[in-house]
């Protein structure tokens, strides 16, 4: 029943007099009941849980989120260690971060 | 996939993992509260990266593990009723009653019918007026807001064949019964990350301050995870205990207050028991004399029969993190998926099926 991933959604209609939206997961597109969500719009990506809407993804939480486990890989790194203070090892992936955050 | 890919980034997984065991100094045990976590953890063999200090113990948060017998049964008597379309979520249908399941009724002859969602069933209803179509309601705080929803819409419209059958249950007392429990040896808690989408993280305040419990608000991906036991562990280990979120991208403090909202017209909060654990005050959801007409209890008159459990199934001592399925001597002996003994087999949810599907690839490795 918890289906964590979050759908990018793609249309809002109104059945029955509720608010109702089809959202996308990679390609498999479902219904889901928008009524605890009437703030979201097309284009956003929404939690679904047993059918409903019931969160909308902050995309600003997620780029600051990202941006504070960035921030401590590169400060670290910049100084030849780790975020846990240990020595890096020449040419470690430690510095990749993902890129697209929002 | 966007906003899943950056939550299982392996590099920053490895980083996560690395503060950790810098941070911790002695031995913790930590629950993860939600069904849903206990299959990411063992998906991604998060339990076998993190360092021997932490272990991981897994908590009642699976709704279909908690519905107690007697309501499978109830479910089971209903369906058999010629007048009656008997819905539920699908994970519902294998679980064993204590005679048959859901699916064994149907090849009786029942009309048992998976839905995905309580709206199908409220379409059942309006498209099958001469049938009485039973929505069987189970779950937590994550499911109650869809079938408020179900049941108001039935309302309006005036459909006077659509009832439900409900067990619901509530996470902040099923935790406080768990703490004060005597066999109790939890130190910290990561909190259901969805469950808190809905209910935000208030309650679990008054809890934390009275028991001083960390209690992290924690996601489902690995780098979610991961940073839940760090932020718990970091708590642990310099003595501080509240609650905090890690879950910043889908979890408010107050939660959904429209959800809140219908949640509160449409339930009342009753004394439940709880599969496994035995009954909890105050711990879950019944309609409310407004929405009495929509109980099927109430309109069938359906007695309650306290039901015992299978003797060598010990799925109450796995919800309540007391025991792990491997401690069962049925665990993939008699007790596998295809004919599970217990709920906790039979759910996407369950410990046991989470053991059964990941662990054993991960002692492989
Ligand atoms: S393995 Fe089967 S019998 Fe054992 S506790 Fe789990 S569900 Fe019950």
């Amino acid at each position: 029943m918890c289906l964590a991933i979050p759908g990018k959604l793609l249309e809002v209609s109104s059945e029955n007099g509720l608010r109702m939206g089809r959202v996308d997961y990679g390609g498999t597109v479902t219904t889901a009941c928008l009524e605890y969500l009437p703030e979201a719009e097309v284009g956003q990506y929404v939690v679904v849980h047993a059918g409903f809407g019931l969160s909308v993804i902050n995309e600003a939480e997620v780029e600051r989120t990202l941006a504070i486990w960035k921030e401590l890989y590169e400060s670290a790194a910049q100084q030849g260690v780790d975020i846990h203070g240990r020595k890096l090892e020449s040419d470690t992936t430690t510095n990749e971060t993902p890129e697209e955050s929002g | 996939m966007k906003f899943v890919d950056e939550f299982r980034d392996p590099d920053l997984a490895k980083q996560i993992l690395g503060r950790i065991s810098q941070t911790v100094t002695q031995p913790w045990v930590i629950m993860e509260i939600c069904g849903g976590q206990t299959h990411a953890i063992m998906r991604h063999g998060l339990d076998q990266l993190l360092p021997d200090d932490i272990s991981l113990v897994h908590g009642p948060g699976c709704p279909v593990c908690v519905t107690p017998l007697e309501y499978i049964d109830k479910a089971i008597r209903l369906s058999l009723e010629p007048s009656v379309i008997l819905t539920t979520f699908g994970d519902m249908m294998r679980v064993p009653g204590s005679e048959m399941n859901l699916l064994t009724a149907r090849s009786r002859g029942a009309d048992v019918r998976m839905v995905y969602n309580p709206l199908d069933a409220v379409k059942l209803a309006r498209e099958n007026r001469d049938k009485k179509v039973v929505f069987f309601s189970v779950g937590f705080e994550t499911t109650a807001p869809n079938s408020a929803m179900a049941v108001s819409l039935a309302k309006r419209e005036r459909l006077d064949n659509f009832f439900l059958l409900v067990s619901h249950v509530l996470v902040p007392p099923a935790i406080e019964a768990l703490v004060s429990s005597p066999g109790n040896r939890v130190n910290a808690y990561l909190l259901a990350g969805h469950v808190c989408a809905v209910m935000g993280w208030c309650e679990y305040e008054a809890i934390s301050t009275r028991f001083k419990l960390p209690m992290v608000v924690t996601g489902f991906e690995p780098v979610d995870l991961l940073s839940g036991i760090l932020a718990v562990v970091e708590q642990l280990e310099s003595g501080t205990s509240c609650v905090e979120n890690r879950y910043e991208r889908v979890v408010t403090r107050e939660g959904n207050l429209r959800a809140r909202q219908l949640i509160e017209d449409v339930f009342s909060i009753v004394d439940r028991r709880w599969r496994g654990i035995g009954t909890i005050p105050q711990s879950g959801f019944a309609l409310s004399s407004s929405y009495r007409n929509y109980d099927a209890e109430t309109h069938f008159g359906l007695e309650s029969h306290v039901v015992n459990e299978p003797a060598n199934c010990i799925s109450g001592a796995i919800l309540q993190g007391l025991k792990k399925p491997p401690d069962c001597p049925a665990f993939g002996k008699e007790c596998h998926p295809v004919s599970p003994l217990g709920a906790t087999m039979v759910s996407s949810e369950g410990a046991c099926s989470a053991y059964y599907k990941y662990a054993l690839t991960t002692q492989r490795k």
